[in-house]
């Protein structure tokens, strides 16, 4: 496999159900939240694929199931070429040193009863082989100093430190067993607006400097654009838009995209009245139920009878370069995201 | 007048001339054990009648505590209001009693909150909520004000109303319950709408639904809308005017086309150049250096000169004035020719 060394992630048909069940004794399945339900994408090492999706969509589910720390229902995450989805024991416990997590609120997601220190070099505590014990210290500092942070601060706790600050410590934690693949889920999203930058390009520069490789999950669209090589586009559980970040933004077809990207504010007043939108109406259906055939037809303006039939599959449609689910699929360039 | 009606109350459509709201050079501070907190340093803007102010700002910037203290829901103490006038239709409701502000506070100005799942009651249905405005208020049997309650629904758009204004908060998603927020405050035709965060917590499918929905009902009221936001998209497409907040004051006034043209304060140009831009792909994004001030213990002078490119000497000893720029700008920085005529990054 000549091109097979370049990627590191493989994910194929993706599937996670959890159950819904009655009764108290007696457990009864009377159905499923279908949260993601078919998904594949390929990754390769020194990427970044964006997803973007409204809230319920299957984003962080998706997230944790390339973790593991959900098994799927069906289909596998590969990665390097091993399914995660199928591991055990210590094997599992070896593939997840490959794939790290920033969480999305710093808030919550660092002990307040742990120092720096500590929380950085617990990954340590479970992968010994990484670090010997004596050089723990050492390598928490080099963190540190690779996230912008001082080193000297390593006994300092949590609440020491801004929301910015603390997303740093986060990041640190994330890249201590080297990782390949580091999934963000909003990491920017709950830091002030003159703080997401600096986040963004630290992201960016340790990209560069480690050659990771990014799953960037965000609702920002702007933010996503500017990170992303690729974006894909999430709809209850399923990508309706794959492909390159230029074809999404600029030529997305399915309609659901554009109107996601129309939906986006644009921060320039400068001509605001003339602006075409298309506005959504209603809330995304239950994935505990979602409607027959395509999944967005109950507000979509293109809907046939065909698309309460037909599933549209995710493929390259013609007129487009890039893969997308909708028997309607046409370029549409009126939307712009700045 | 102002001056016959009991209670000293601002009349109804009151004077035709001057702001419908003005705030004026308003001070809040709260006592801490730590030390005193001046969350608000002299914070000025107008809000007339059909016109939409949005205030922007980062979180400790005081956008949300100016807001509170307008409604007169601060928790007094720990905040004190030591300076500063609220003039609502020339009236300083600052100087009202208790009970004359609470005849303003929902019925004249009111508030959506930011997360309306907090902001309602769980153990009581929607109908019940939207309605208690209208018994509280205007005196209205409870049948009587679930039909209000219908109508408003309705009004906000809302599908099938009439059944689901008995439901509880939490059967709603989350725009649905800022919908029901937005119902009901207004539900007396408040002559000013303060929104704290509208749409923050929701998605941007959801967020033009809402943004529409209130611009909207502004047009068929002519209400005063002051939008409490971070969003720079959101500002860009909903505000006539702009005041930017930064450590408890106003840094920059102005409409909303010359700011987003020509920012004429280092903290505006700074947060506009740092929006992820589709020509600067791949470059480093902008970022404005350091950490917002600690509000216990602001920077000496001008509080945003530690992270300013443009910073001097005197911008450490001076805290510079909101200069007049023309008859609608100002900004407060001693060198904001300079930053009038810089090029964005």
């Amino acid at each position: 496999m000549a091109s097979g060394s370049d990627r590191i992630l493989e994910v194929r048909d993706l599937v996670k159900h959890f159950p819904l069940t009655q009764g108290i004794v007696f457990k009864k399945q009377i159905g499923a939240i279908k949260a993601v339900d078919g998904v594949s994408f390929d990754l390769n090492r020194g990427e970044t694929l964006g997803i973007v999706g409204e809230s319920g969509c299957g984003k962080s589910t998706l997230a944790k199931v390339l973790m593991a720390l959900e098994r799927p229902t069906s289909g596998s995450v590969k990665i390097d070429g091993r399914d995660i989805a199928k591991a055990r024991g210590g094997e599992l416990k070896r593939m997840r040193r490959n794939i790290q997590m920033v969480m999305q609120d710093p808030y919550t997601s660092l002990n307040p009863r742990m120092t720096v220190g500590d929380i950085i070099g617990e990954p340590y505590e479970i992968h010994t082989e990484v670090a010997p014990k004596g050089d723990r210290r050492t390598k928490v500092q080099e963190l540190l100093e690779v996230v912008g942070l001082n080193p000297d601060h390593i006994n300092r706790y949590p609440h020491q430190f801004s929301g910015g600050q603390r997303q740093r410590i986060g990041i640190a934690r994330g890249l201590a067993l080297q990782p390949e693949i580091i999934v963000c889920d909003e990491p920017v999203s709950a830091l002030d607006v003159s703080i997401q930058a600096q986040v963004i390009n630290l992201l960016e520069r340790l990209q560069n400097e480690f050659n990771l490789a990014y799953i960037f999950i965000a609702h920002d669209l702007s933010v996503v654009r500017h990170i992303s090589d690729r974006v894909g586009v999430m709809y209850l559980g399923k990508f309706v838009e794959l492909g390159k970040d230029t074809e999404i933004y600029d030529r997305p077809a399915h309609p659901y995209t554009q109107a996601l990207l129309s939906a986006v504010p644009v921060p320039d007043p400068e001509g605001r009245e003339q602006r075409e939108r298309i506005i959504l109406q209603g809330d995304p259906p239950s994935p505990a139920n979602p409607p027959s055939g395509c999944r967005f037809r109950t507000r979509c303006w293109k809907a046939q009878e065909i698309c309460a039939e037909e599933e549209p599959l995710l493929q390259i449609r013609p007129g487009t370069a890039h893969e997308s689910a909708c028997h309607f699929a046409e370029t549409h360039d009126v939307v712009h995201v700045g | 007048m102002t001056k016959t009606t009991p209670d000293a109350l601002p009349a109804e459509g009151g004077p035709g001339d001057g702001p419908l709201l003005a705030v004026d050079n308003l001070h809040v501070e709260f006592q801490t054990r730590a030390g005193v907190v001046r969350a608000v340093n002299g914070v000025s803007y107008t809000v007339g009648a059909g016109e939409t102010l949005a205030v922007l700002g980062e979180s400790g910037s005081g956008k949300s505590v100016t807001a509170q203290a307008i409604m007169g829901i601060l928790d007094m103490p720990p905040a004190v209001i030591p300076k500063g006038e609220i003039r609502f239709r020339g009236t300083d409701l600052l100087k009202l009693s208790e009970d004359a502000r609470t005849q303003v506070r929902g019925q004249r100005i009111a508030m959506i909150f930011q997360d309306a799942l907090s902001a309602l009651n769980p153990v009581f249905t929607v109908g019940w909520q939207i309605s208690e405005m209208f018994r509280v208020h205007r005196g209205m049997s409870k049948a009587d004000g679930m039909k209000k309650a219908v109508e408003l629904m309705d009004r906000v758009r809302i599908p099938a109303a009439r059944q689901r204004v008995h439901d509880y908060p939490h059967q709603f998603s989350g725009g649905m319950r800022q919908r029901i927020m937005i119902a009901m405050s207004i539900a007396l035709d408040p002559e000013v709408l303060i929104a704290d965060e509208p749409t923050t917590a929701l998605d941007v499918t959801v967020q033009a639904q809402i943004m529409e929905l209130l611009a909207d009902l502004q047009r068929e009221s002519q209400m005063g809308l002051i939008l409490i936001t971070h969003d720079l998209g959101v500002v860009a497409d909903v505000a006539d005017k702009i005041a930017v907040m930064y450590a408890g004051r106003i840094v920059e006034n102005a409409p909303v086309y010359d700011i987003y043209k020509a920012p004429a304060h280092p903290y505006t140009k700074g947060l506009l150049d740092s929006i992820p831009r589709v020509d600067l792909k791949g470059q480093e994004l902008y970022a404005i250096k350091g950490l917002p001030p600690n509000l216990l213990d602001l920077p000496s002078g001008c509080s945003f000169n530690p992270r300013c490119p443009y910073r001097q000497d005197n911008c450490v000893t001076d805290a510079p004035p909101l200069y007049e720029i023309s008859g609608v700008r100002s900004s407060a920085c001693h060198y904001w020719r300079e930053v009038l005529d810089g090029e964005r990054q």
